[in-house]
């Protein structure tokens, strides 16, 4: 399978992105790791007419101590993300998603925020960073803005992301005295998560993020709610696909999601310690 | 680029694979393709050290790095530990597998020395074997790591 033809563009700095995103528009995709859009355009699902690479800006491969948060450069591979000391001390979370991503050999090019970017519900990494209620640093012809997770993913494969932005750095607070737990349910080793949920408890907090059971990247919210108000793993995770459109496929139904979705969360709950 | 250690220059099409220009630039046939969709790892070569599924990178991503094949490995008629382990422990059935598997388990090595059976078997996830031959596979890298199986 080979790509539809394209031209390419390699940008060495992010201001150079922007510009060339600026000047291409809707006609560009940008390509970090590749192991979304590259399959996307085998398959010639996706077949841009600009392919603008990022995936050499090293000024955006980082994870930083910002004191309450953990800033990570959008594209700082996977595998750096899975053993990085701050990752694992601070939002162990994240390096538990990230470790289920894939493959190994997908996990040394795929980025974070190309995944993030990606927008796909089926992914891994949105649940966690969901749940640890990451936020977005977004940069354009404009200049900076910062978007929450819940608002950053706006539906199947669409995020906030306008075309001629960036994704520079996701922002994951960090949550003292935590207990947390990712739970992926899948047919073979490195498949997509049937369904998935990445579990965070604090001492009033509780985030759940799910894979694969709306048409983008969503919070339990209810089940969230029934957590602070004092329900138990037991009762709370009845209400997991409450309000949820999951989808129906060759590999799970609707129904067989939202069971999944209530089975999955009750064991993150019970692995926090609920 | 420079592959096993030689430069290799073309003009390539942005959307040749990094695959395709290894096999047909490059003429190295030892990297083999498999399923072409990144998911049975035959294609696995190191870029810049690191496993990569070859199929799933472009070449033009690749300018300017170094790659290594399976051809790369031995030094003349001296094989490389790792493909030395999986002639001891015949870890291989049909063989079109093998290139990758050799690939990943020695960046698999590189980032974990000593592994368990679990870790070596987690990290050939990306590799699959159509002859089911698993068991003496993950011997070979349990061999070669000196890790007891």
């Amino acid at each position: 399978m080979i790509p539809a033809a394209f031209d390419y563009q390699r940008a060495d700095s992010k201001e150079q992105a922007i510009s060339l995103l600026s000047e291409y528009g809707d006609e560009a995709k940008l390509l970090a790791g590749g192991h979304s859009l590259i399959p996307l355009m085998k398959y010639r699902l996706a077949a841009p007419g600009v392919v603008v690479d990022v995936g050499r800006i090293s000024e955006l491969s980082y994870v930083r101590d910002e004191g309450d948060y953990l800033a990570i450069g959008a594209l700082t591979c996977h595998r750096e993300i899975e053993i990085n000391d701050l990752v694992l001390a601070n939002t162990g979370l994240l390096a538990a998603a990230t470790k289920q991503v894939g493959d190994p050999q997908v996990r040394h090019r795929g980025t974070i925020g190309g995944a993030l970017a990606h927008g796909d519900p089926a992914s891994d990494i949105p649940s966690a960073v969901l749940a640890l209620r990451a936020s977005f640093i977004i940069e354009g012809p404009s200049g900076e803005r910062e978007v929450g997770a819940d608002d950053f993913f706006t539906g199947f494969l669409e995020t906030a992301l306008e075309p001629e932005e960036l994704l520079t750095e996701i922002r994951v607070p960090k949550v003292p005295n935590s207990t947390w737990s990712f739970q992926k349910f899948n047919r073979r080793a490195q498949d997509w998560a049937i369904v998935g949920a990445s579990v965070l408890i604090a001492d009033d907090q509780c985030g759940v993020g799910l894979v694969n059971m709306d048409s983008k990247p969503v919070r339990a919210s209810l089940l969230e709610d029934a957590i602070v108000s004092g329900a138990s793993a037991e009762e709370a995770s009845e209400l997991a696909a409450e309000g949820l459109e999951p989808p129906s496929d060759i590999n799970a139904s609707t129904e067989y999601r939202s069971h999944l979705a209530r089975v999955l969360t009750k064991r993150g709950l019970q692995e926090s310690g609920k | 680029m420079t592959i096993n250690g030689t430069e290799v220059s073309a003009d390539v099409e942005p959307r040749t694979l990094l695959v395709h220009f290894i096999r047909e630039q490059a003429s190295l046939k030892g990297t083999n393709i498999g399923c072409d969709s990144s998911s049975c790892g035959a294609c696995t070569i190191h870029l810049n050290g690191e496993s990569v599924k070859s199929c799933t990178v472009l070449a033009v991503q690749a300018d300017d790095q170094e790659v290594t094949t399976i051809e790369g490995l031995a030094d003349g008629e001296t094989l490389h530990p790792m493909q030395e382990a999986f002639r001891d422990c015949h870890a291989l059935q049909c063989g079109y597998c093998t290139p990758g598997m050799v690939m990943a388990a020695i960046s698999l090595l590189d980032e974990v020395p000593t592994p368990t059976e679990l870790e070596v078997r987690e990290g050939l996830e990306g590799n699959l074997c159509r002859c089911t031959g698993y068991h003496n596979i993950v011997k070979a890298v349990l061999q070669a790591s000196g890790s007891k199986s």
